[in-house]
């Protein structure tokens, strides 16, 4: 075990490398740059502040210093929000958005699981074919519709709850994010869960665990599901990286202050240290993510050894 | 010469009788006229496997019709399509109004409710009512068909093209080669692409709307095609060790015309179905990437864009939310439904 997380943390390494250059190389191959806006500034003013980034040395420099300051996890100033540094950005619109993001998760989980089991349990009934088909709608609609239909009615026009904006971590205005995100892994979820459970309640050892008299309950909560679920498990991977594109969405939406807004504004307004900062620390936590996934596997199916 | 009869035959894919193929290499030499009586012989006992053989397409078509909700699928794809061809066109003939016809008279430049008229009595002309600067949201919504569709459709034949030809080659060469290129694969399998896709359209974003659409199909295919390697990849691994292989080789057939001519039709079923379900999800990009202001620009406009048009003004003009959100919902569910029953259909052993 321990070998295969060394091998796997050495294999993260060069694909960090990998997703770094290819923004970085994006952002240096794109004409124009961030001093290309709609406000020209003095030439002079400009070379000084260039000068001041080190944006005026050549390529291989800068290239080199954006990585040893990665190695320290050190990003450097937004040039945009002047004065503030790329961590602080990162850890103040950090909670915003795994807080919304980690709760859609778990809601989607619950509820996904629940319904994909009863699912699989009634197989053929209305209770099957209902779970299913308003799994599919999850699926099919968009998040970006289905967050402004949400608003629509239950802020707009029932007034239930807040519409937008961000009010800390206990208060209403989680609500409808944290709904509008999970609809579509609640889908994924439940399809996910239903085949699984299927596939298990026909093996052999469900069989064997009711022919021994164990109570159905227990039958399908401590050895069923434990089965049922891997797929749920392994799609938790993808998921961590839908969740990414979705949190953007709802952070749009609902103008929240997290990761995703400031990273599409980032990239909107070319602020180079923000840009690179924020994809080098998503794709290490998705990676780390990942590998914590893989051992989580390893923990609940015993057949798989590393 | 017999290169080009051999990849005929093997263009009906999955002939599950290829045992047969040993008799049918001794039709391709050629025969002298005085043979033509046993040539007759091999024919006649080969005819019913090869009608058996042609039959997976039909069985899979009959298998395809008996799930109602693949034809549900099917048949509003194919609405949707139509819509989206004809639509604008016909508009355009019956009423006048395009996407980006803005009228002149300044009391219509405002958003219209559905089948309303600008002072609020019934009225055939906008059947989903008008954005802000008075342009018809049908024209604009069936002109957002077609882009999305054509995104869509486009960058997953971009992503077709990239995956099918990388995993036939890693799967044909095999050895050393595979492993490299796999490889390479996984390391891009666990890049969070879309963010990578975000910085290349906002980076390279184009003044003109059809440069920044150029753009999205290739930013959406070259980074769809990693499954479908995957995918194109095992099948090759198992089809390349047939006699039909062995057979193409030994008449000298060159390697890219055995890949592209004998192995990848053969491994057609499975990518048509993954490429049926690669068609919502990158429509679904193209929809986040628009909705980000990032994808589709104006004057064109896609249902990721309309929809977030319609966001601004969502409590007071609701219509311009609506109709785009459900028209991408429905395309989305039913292509999705065919693309399931397509799978069903083609691979019965994964059926339930």
């Amino acid at each position: 075990m321990t070998r295969f997380i060394i091998r796997r943390l050495l294999i993260t390494i060069p694909t960090i490398l990998v997703v770094i250059t290819l923004a970085w190389g994006l952002i240096k191959l794109a004409p124009g740059n961030f001093y290309t806006g709609e406000k020209r500034i003095p030439r002079s003013i400009e070379n000084s502040i260039r000068e001041k980034y080190g944006l005026d040395k050549p390529w291989y420099v800068q290239y080199g210093r954006m990585m040893s300051q990665i190695v320290r996890l050190d990003f450097g100033t937004s040039l945009r929000h002047e004065g503030q540094s790329v961590n602080s950005i990162i850890f103040r619109s950090l909670p915003v958005s795994v807080t919304v993001g980690l709760l859609a998760y778990l809601l989607a989980l619950v509820i996904g699981v629940s319904a994909g089991c009863i699912a699989a349990l009634k197989q053929n009934t209305t209770w099957d074919y209902l779970s299913m088909a308003l799994a599919m709608v999850g699926i099919s609609i968009p998040n970006f519709v289905l967050g402004p239909i949400l608003v629509l009615y239950l802020s707009l026009y029932f007034y239930w709850l807040p519409p937008a904006r961000w009010n800390g971590f206990w208060s209403q205005n989680v609500i409808l994010p944290v709904l509008t995100l999970s609809a579509l892994y609640m889908a994924y979820i439940a399809r996910l869960t239903r085949a699984g459970m299927l596939e298990v309640l026909r093996s052999d050892y469900i069989r064997t665990a009711r022919a021994k008299g164990l109570p159905e309950k227990t039958v399908i909560l401590r050895h069923a599901l434990r089965g049922g679920i891997m797929p749920v498990v392994s799609f938790t991977g993808p998921a961590l990286a839908f969740l990414l594109t979705g949190t953007v969405v709802v952070e749009r939406i609902y103008a929240l202050p997290g990761l995703g807004n400031y990273f599409i504004q980032a990239s909107l307004n070319r602020d180079e240290p923000l840009i690179i900062g924020i994809v080098a620390f998503i794709s290490i936590s998705l990676l780390m993510m990942n590998l914590l996934v893989d051992i989580a596997y390893a923990y609940l199916d015993p057949r798989i050894r590393y | 010469m017999n290169d080009e009869r051999i990849t005929k035959r093997n263009l009906k894919p999955d002939d599950p009788t290829r045992k047969s193929d040993n008799l049918r290499e001794a039709d391709l030499v050629h025969t002298p006229p005085e043979f033509a009586v046993s040539e007759e012989d091999v024919h006649v006992t080969d005819e019913p496997e090869f009608v058996a053989g042609t039959s997976l397409w039909k069985d899979a078509w009959k298998r395809l019709l008996k799930n109602k909700l693949a034809v549900f699928g099917l048949v509003v794809t194919i609405i949707i399509i139509v819509a989206a061809i004809v639509g604008p066109p016909v508009i355009k003939a019956a009423t006048g109004y395009t996407y980006d016809y803005i009228p002149s008279d300044a009391n219509l430049i405002k958003s219209i409710p559905p089948f309303r008229a600008a002072d609020g009595s019934f009225s055939w002309a906008h059947p989903m009512g008008t954005d802000n600067s008075g342009r018809d949201l049908l024209a604009r919504v069936l002109l957002g068909g077609q882009i999305s569709l054509m995104v869509g459709i486009i960058s997953t034949l971009v992503s077709l093209i990239i995956g099918v030809s990388y995993g036939a080659i890693a799967g044909y060469l095999g050895g050393r080669i595979d492993s490299l290129m796999m490889r390479f694969v996984d390391v891009l399998y666990s890049l969070p692409y879309i963010i990578l896709v975000i910085v290349l359209l906002a980076m390279f974003r184009s003044s003109s709307a059809r440069g920044q659409l150029i753009l999205l199909f290739v930013a959406l295919g070259s980074v769809s095609w990693l499954t479908m390697a995957r995918i194109v990849r095992g099948q090759i691994l198992s089809l390349k060790n047939q006699e039909f292989v062995l057979a193409a080789r030994a008449t000298g057939v060159s390697t890219p015309r055995i890949i592209f001519r004998h192995l990848v039709p053969n491994a057609i079923g499975p990518v048509i179905v993954y490429a049926t379900l690669t068609i919502p999800s990158v429509m679904l990009n193209e929809a986040f990437l628009s909705f980000l202001g990032l994808g589709v620009q104006p004057p064109l406009a896609s249902w990721g864009s309309l929809a977030a048009d319609g966001i601004q003004n969502l409590g007071i003009f609701p219509w311009q939310l609506l109709f785009p959100g459900i028209s991408m919902a429905l395309a989305l569910f039913s292509l999705n439904f065919l693309g399931d029953g397509l799978r069903d259909a083609l691979d019965p052993q994964m059926r339930r």
